[in-house]
């Protein structure tokens, strides 16, 4: 197992490259010079001329990517110069609230999704399954920004049950429950719209496995229909769920970015969105790529459960 | 042969169209969204206020006001005026959003998969590194570049899901790269290009369609999600998203600004996605086929003979009149067709037949282990020590699986579940019908594993099956069938997969077993050798019926069924040579002449 863990740390090393080297391109589309839009209204000649040095941005692409690459193993992010102080500072930060928030909504989405998705396919065609997909329709179509709203209306404002915005209470909050308070809306509405996908995918893999010759073996042996189902079909069928709830880290780390903002969280993602607007590059680089790396190291985790649960990865 | 069961034969072929419109979500999605269509489109010609004129004195009306019916803005626009010009812009957005990332994510697909090799090798990592990004912050990235605006909005959507459609299209296009049509096209002289748009394009067109029915309604999302954030559509000109990152701010004192625009960005999308939905169904043959049906725990019974429930001094198992058959559509196609067979305590019945003989069929409906739906035991009786298994309920038909009659199946690398030890699956075998402790269970499934002749069964207990050979994993296959002392064993192909060597020795085994344990023996096979070695009697099945029933010696030294005079002549004798095929041909002669008749 350690050897497999390993293993996969190791191709995870030119995949987090190739990320660097994307969000290094991006940056480079920049129209006009660099600097300027780097520094915005903060252009005066000597901060110009700092960047230039720093960055190497006279030089040639792959020279100055080196310098730029070389910065950021040393943790030199930059340095944002509308927050004035450096990117890294801000984004780690940050890294904690969306880690919060993103992390309880993908434990979320996957055990109801999961469930629902079981649920459904075991009651393929009843009313049971009929609901479900409905309800992950609505939840695929469904935009998070506007739900989140809803949310507001009727649980802050309607029945004043639960805090709009913020992550603790201005006055006199600060412990768990006070935190959990502030977590139930903004996860809940995140984690909504990511159940559809996972409850879909769940619901497909357990249909396909459902037929395959190893469940009418448990069949032929006389368990009951509980243990061939749960026993033997969803233990097979989570082998191919697990990468989709890798796949919906990504899912909702990206939708941080509306959830944070509609409910004022203090994560990477209401910076970024922050960062965009006021044309905070540096910051933007710094945010998007922790995050990346973050969604890379998430995959990594879920090859690895997969791993543990079928042993013909291993070999 | 078809059994049709509705009157009429006609109203089993729906059409298309019809199937989607028995489809009431599929209806109600087409419907709501021909109607947002309408009004987007005609927009211009309706009698609305203009969307952008602002009237301070009027602002934050509610809905259903005198002049704005659904209300006036934070700064006095009519919502339904901008609602309606707000779709539009959306729907332009997301839909050419769409086209962008199709055009150029299958370009890169077509001549990735077209190309092969290094190409494609390159193209593909690179797609893999855009994919290993939370693609709405790479969409952010781009934005913070290109600035703020709704075209930089829609450039950034289209960019990461160009990755989507490369994946996609590549697949396809992988497969049918090496097809004859596109061979011969190359081999008449045609260019590269010339064969790529030419034949290989319009074979992929219907994926490149459905996936962008597919992927549009969540390109209008994200890109009225960047207009939500202020990154997207810039005043005075408004989508949906925009229009409601605005209303924001006014959403305690007057919620309907934003949720107005919320709902109409929810119904689109929505429509959009349960008409995607039903046309994928429509289109995927295997859901028409019902072969995405979840097997139920047993086959449904629906007889139309009564039989009686016991049969007083019957055989330890009797077959009467078994017909199965897979229902599609409205139709029953019979695979068994009144099949009835013996088989005393001890004994060994070989049943033999052709692949799609109804062989496996009949063996599996004994305990209803015919996957249902499409299966269906449409008559007959099997009588299990006198009593009829499928007069009784769901729960006595499954305590008696594996306790009474036990099954040894043909792959056992697909039989045997890939995730659990060898040992375990024995165990639980045990522990489905005894009340044991689970050590004990194991220390028996080792025996077990002794008994069919597992070297260091200790050991390989612990093993998963995929770490055993082919001959091994059968014999585990078989040991599970003895966990709990049957009285019958159908065995269905169990030496099929395996080679020679190994299956004489399977085939020792099986032998042995049933003299020491007194067990009987159903034996399915499509090789008379094998009957010949090891079966009492034998029953030859034809097309669903059992043609022919008697003493192995007697039915190979006098077979009165041509159909069992040519199996027999299959079986090719050591040192026959090329005198084998001389013998063999005569036999099928005039089936060959039937068939071209």
């Amino acid at each position: 197992m350690t050897a497999y863990i390993i293993k996969r740390l190791l191709t995870a090393i030119p995949v987090i490259i190739g990320l660097s080297v994307i969000v290094f391109l991006i940056m480079a589309m920049i129209p006009g010079d660099p600097a300027l839009a780097i520094l915005g209204s903060y252009a005066t000649p000597e901060n110009v001329e700092r960047i230039n040095r720093d960055l190497g941005l006279d030089r040639p692409l792959p020279e100055q990517y080196l310098i730029w690459i070389t910065n950021l193993l040393q943790g030199d992010f930059g340095r944002s110069y509308i927050l004035n102080r450096p990117v890294i500072d801000e984004v780690l930060e940050r890294l904690g609230a969306t880690m919060i928030l993103a992390g309880t909504a993908l434990v979320l989405c996957s055990i109801f999704g999961i469930l629902a998705g079981v649920v459904s396919a075991v009651r393929q065609f009843g009313w049971t399954d009929r609901v479900v997909t409905f309800f992950v329709l609505i939840g695929i179509s469904m935009p998070a920004f506007w739900l989140g709203l809803i949310f507001i209306l009727l649980f802050a404002v309607q029945w004043r049950i639960l805090p709009a915005s913020g992550m603790y209470a201005v006055y006199g909050g600060g412990d768990l429950s006070d935190l959990i308070r502030h977590l139930i809306l903004p996860a809940a509405t995140l984690a909504i719209v990511a159940t559809g996908v996972v409850a879909r995918l769940t619901r497909a893999a357990m249909l396909e496995v459902l037929r395959q010759d190893f469940v009418r073996t448990a069949r032929a042996k006389g368990l009951d229909e509980r243990a061939v189902v749960y026993r033997h079909a969803l233990r097979a069928a989570l082998v191919s769920i697990i990468p989709v709830i890798g796949v919906q880290a990504g899912f909702v780390l990206g939708g941080s970015v509306y959830i944070e903002t509609v409910f004022q969280w203090p994560g990477l993602g209401a910076m970024l969105v922050k960062a965009v607007s006021t044309r905070d590059l540096l910051l933007v680089q710094g945010g998007v790529l922790v995050a990346a790396a973050l969604y890379v190291l998430v995959n990594l985790a879920a090859d690895v459960a997969q791993a543990m649960l079928d042993p013909r990865l291993k070999s | 042969m078809s059994v049709a069961i509705a009157p009429e034969i006609r109203s089993t072929r729906l059409t298309s169209w019809q199937l989607l419109m028995t489809n009431r979500l599929a209806a109600a999605g087409l419907f709501v969204l021909v109607a947002i269509l309408l009004l987007a489109a005609l927009a211009p010609w309706l009698p609305l206020p203009n969307p952008n004129i602002t009237d301070q004195p009027n602002r934050l009306h509610p809905p259903f006001s005198p002049g704005h019916l659904l209300g006036t803005d934070h700064l006095g626009r009519d919502i339904l005026s901008r609602l309606l010009w707000g779709t539009r812009v959306s729907i332009l957005v997301g839909l050419s959003a769409t086209a962008i990332a199709a055009f150029f994510g299958s370009l890169i697909g077509l001549v990735a998969g077209y190309t092969g090799g290094r190409v494609d090798d390159v193209m593909m990592r690179l797609i893999d590194m855009l994919m290993a990004f939370p693609y709405i912050l790479l969409a952010l990235a781009i934005v913070a570049v290109l600035g703020p605006g709704l075209l930089n909005a829609l450039y950034a959507i289209a960019l990461v899901n160009i990755p989507f459609f490369a994946r996609n299209i590549r697949g396809v296009t992988l497969s049918i790269r090496h097809r004859e049509f596109v061979d011969a096209a190359r081999l008449s002289g045609k260019g590269h290009t010339a064969v790529l748009f030419t034949e290989v394009l319009p074979n992929v067109l219907p994926v490149i369609v459905i996936t962008m029915s597919t992927t549009v309604g969540w390109m209008i999302l994200e890109t009225a999600g960047l207009s939500f954030l202020g990154l997207g559509a810039q005043p005075p000109q408004a989508d949906l998203g925009s229009m409601l990152g605005q209303g924001r701010a006014q959403l305690f004192t007057a919620p309907h600004v934003s949720m107005i625009p919320g709902l109409m960005i929810f119904a689109l999308v929505m429509s959009i996605n349960l008409l995607g939905d039903g046309v994928r169904d429509v289109l995927d043959p295997r859901l028409r086929s019902g072969a995405l049906n979840r097997p139920m725990p047993v086959t449904s019974i629906e007889r139309e003979r009564e039989q009686p429930a016991e049969r007083p001094g019957a055989a330890l198992l009797e077959v009467d009149g078994l017909e199965t058959g897979f229902r599609s559509g409205r139709s029953l196609t019979l695979a068994v067709k009144g099949v009835s067979f013996r088989l005393d305590r001890g004994e060994c019945l070989g049943l033999i037949g052709e692949s799609g003989s109804g062989k496996s069929v009949t063996a599996l409906s004994l305990l209803g282990l015919v996957a249902s739906p499409p299966g269906v035991i449409r008559n007959g009786a099997v009588y299990l020590g006198g009593r009829d298994v499928l007069a009784q309920s769901e729960q006595q038909i499954i305590a008696q699986r594996g306790a009474r009659v036990a099954y040894v199946f043909q792959d056992p690398l697909t039989t045997l579940h890939p995730l659990y030890r060898v040992a375990d699956q024995i165990a639980e075998a045990i522990t489905a019908h005894n009340a044991l402790g689970a050590s004990e269970a194991h220390a028996r499934a080792v025996a077990l594993m002794e008994t069919v002749g597992i070297r260091n069964a200790r050991e390989r207990a612990s093993a998963y099956p995929h770490e055993l050979s082919g001959g091994q994993r059968q014999r585990i296959g078989i040991a599970m069938a003895l966990a709990n002392d049957p009285d019958v064993i159908v065995a269905d192909e169990p030496t099929t997969a395996l080679d020679v060597t190994v299956q004489a020795r399977i085939l020792d085994l099986l032998r042995t077993l049933r003299r020491e344990r007194g067990l009987a023996l159903l034996l399915i096979t499509h090789d008379f050798g094998v009957v010949a070695q090891v079966c009492d009697r034998v029953a030859v099945m034809k097309d669903g019926e059992i043609v022919e029933q008697g003493d192995t010696r007697a039915v190979l030294d006098a077979p009165r069924h041509d159909y069992t005079r040519r199996l027999i002549a299959c079986v090719p004798e050591l040192g026959q040579g090329r005198r084998f095929l001389d013998n063999v041909r005569p036999l099928f002669a005039p089936q060959r002449q039937e068939t071209e008749a």
